[in-house]
């Protein structure tokens, strides 16, 4: 139940962080005073960047919370069953829902990697520079896709993230019992496969075109 | 027909067990499952080896004792249970290999045969309605809505067989207390423990060390009975409910 909710919450969050990404395609301005939006919302009754602050203790504290049950869940799964069958088969479980645990550590390297490219350390990869220098927040991401195996790795960690998405929406359907019937559970995977299809189609949109030269600074 | 049979054989649950290996000629595709075993078993009494020891009852898809793993597919590759499976699902010349339930919570007695006691002592946490006996209550005495009666006898139809637990990758028993669950809580008579009895089986559940539930659903998959996997979301809400009733 705790992991339904934060991963809810990580559905939310990755929508809207779709939506600014997407503001890359107005070009450097649009894309930059999104950023500098996002760190004066609430001001003057919050200080500078104080509503991204509690964004992100919200963010932090819905990781720890998922990843202790995703823990705990498979520490639980371990000890129900120490010793192996011989032969095994998959008759009806998709690809997404046996991969949660590997996909879900996958897509938690990429955060801390994705946050040392783009906001703590900020790692420019083209120029080499770090911090401030490593340029305004458009020219960083312009910078960064230029360089085709940042895509990649983008590129991997969405299909990830798409996975992870496609049976953790309707997963956490069925978690919160909102799926007491036929119909209910294929309206969620339905829900589940488009939203995982939009989530990681979306962010792949700017690293893509980036590479493919069609967004420069 | 010829088999290879790749069978599990553990002499008690202290001792380690291994697969042995046996060829079995002139099986019959009118045999059942269990059939077949029996002749593999007269043939080893005759050589003077230990048989297979194996669990079945009623043999006839209704008690849930019979449970094998027969490659990788619990109760095998129909929708049915062991004793219910007939060998016309097998070729000439296939290599099969048969297994126990595999779940901490179901340990080996014997080679193949384990002890699902488990299920009983979560059925003993609130699996019934609590009811005066004497003369029985007259049939339209309580009425019950179609659609929630046709529900309940849907999840009433688990047997108790285990085969959910056996094919679920985390060894969770969710299907099975999902239809319990449903099939009580469905009904006006099991509305009294209706909060006791979800918080109750879910803490003897976990209690046994049967694992946390990921809706993977390959335990609808593997039912005899196919009990949808939407029970467990009805698990799921009433245990919610019960904990905001502060259960
Ligand atoms: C930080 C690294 C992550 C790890 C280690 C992780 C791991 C897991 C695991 C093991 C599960 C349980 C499997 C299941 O219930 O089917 C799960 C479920 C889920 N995850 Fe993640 N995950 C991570 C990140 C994310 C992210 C970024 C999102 C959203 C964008 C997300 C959304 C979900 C959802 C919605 C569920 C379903 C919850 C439920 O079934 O009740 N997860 N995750
Ligand atoms: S839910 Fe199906 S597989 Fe599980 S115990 Fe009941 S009948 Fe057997
Ligand atoms: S022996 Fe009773 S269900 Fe198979």
């Amino acid at each position: 139940m705790l992991m339904a909710v934060s991963g809810v919450l990580f559905i939310g969050f990755v929508l809207a962080h779709m939506y600014g990404n997407l503001k890359a395609f107005g070009g450097h301005d649009s894309f930059n005073e999104y950023a500098y939006h996002l760190r004066v919302i609430g001001e003057p009754l919050l200080p500078h960047e104080g509503f991204l602050w509690l964004f992100r203790i919200g963010l932090l504290a819905a990781i720890i919370v998922h990843v202790g049950c995703a823990v705990a869940l498979w520490r639980r799964a371990g000890k129900a069953r120490t010793v192996k069958y011989v032969v095994t088969k998959n008759k009806a479980s998709s690809v997404s829902s046996r991969t949660m645990r590997w996909g879900g550590l996958t897509i938690l390297v990429f955060i801390i990697w994705h946050l040392l490219n783009f906001t703590i350390v900020k790692v420019n990869p083209n120029t080499g520079d770090t911090g401030s220098a490593a340029g305004d927040p458009y020219n960083l991401l312009v910078d960064t896709f230029d360089v085709w195996w940042m895509t990649v790795i983008y590129l991997v960690a969405l299909v990830a993230l798409g996975m992870h998405l496609h049976h953790g929406i309707w997963s956490s359907a069925q978690t919160l019992g909102l799926t007491n019937n036929d119909r209910a559970r294929r309206n969620a995977k339905a829900i589940g496969a488009i939203l995982a299809i939009v989530v990681a189609g979306g962010f792949s949109l700017v690293p893509i075109f980036v590479l493919a030269g069609v967004i420069t600074k | 027909m010829k088999l290879t049979l790749n069978i599990w054989r553990q002499a008690d649950s202290a001792s380690p067990g291994k697969i042995h290996n046996y060829e079995l000629d002139e099986v019959s595709e009118d045999m059942s499952f269990l059939e077949m075993l029996d002749v593999l078993n007269e043939e080893l009494n005759a050589k003077g080896e230990e048989p297979i020891a194996f669990d079945s009852d009623c043999r006839e898809g209704i008690c849930g004792m019979c449970g094998l793993m027969i490659n990788g597919e619990a109760h095998g590759p129909e929708v049915t249970t062991t004793c219910q499976l007939h060998m016309r699902s097998f070729k000439d010349g296939d290599s099969i290999t048969v297994e126990p339930w595999r779940a901490d919570a179901f340990p080996v007695v014997k080679d193949l045969v384990v002890d699902r006691g488990a299920l009983d002592r979560i059925i003993a946490q609130g699996g019934y309605i609590s009811v005066n006996t004497g003369a029985a209550p007259d049939a339209h005495a309580t009425p019950v809505p179609k659609d929630k009666a046709d529900r309940a006898f849907e999840a009433a139809a688990c047997i108790g067989c285990g085969a959910c637990v056996a094919a679920c990758p985390n060894g969770s028993a969710s299907l099975f207390l999902g239809a319990k669950i449903t099939h009580l809580g469905e009904l006006p008579q099991g509305q009294a423990e209706r909060d006791s009895r979800v918080v109750n089986m879910v803490g003897q559940h976990d209690h046994e060390g049967f694992g946390g539930c990921t809706n993977i659903g390959e335990c609808t998959a593997a039912c005899p009975k196919e009990i949808p996997l939407d029970v467990i979301s009805r698990l799921n809400w009433d245990l919610h409910a019960a904990l905001r009733h502060g259960k």
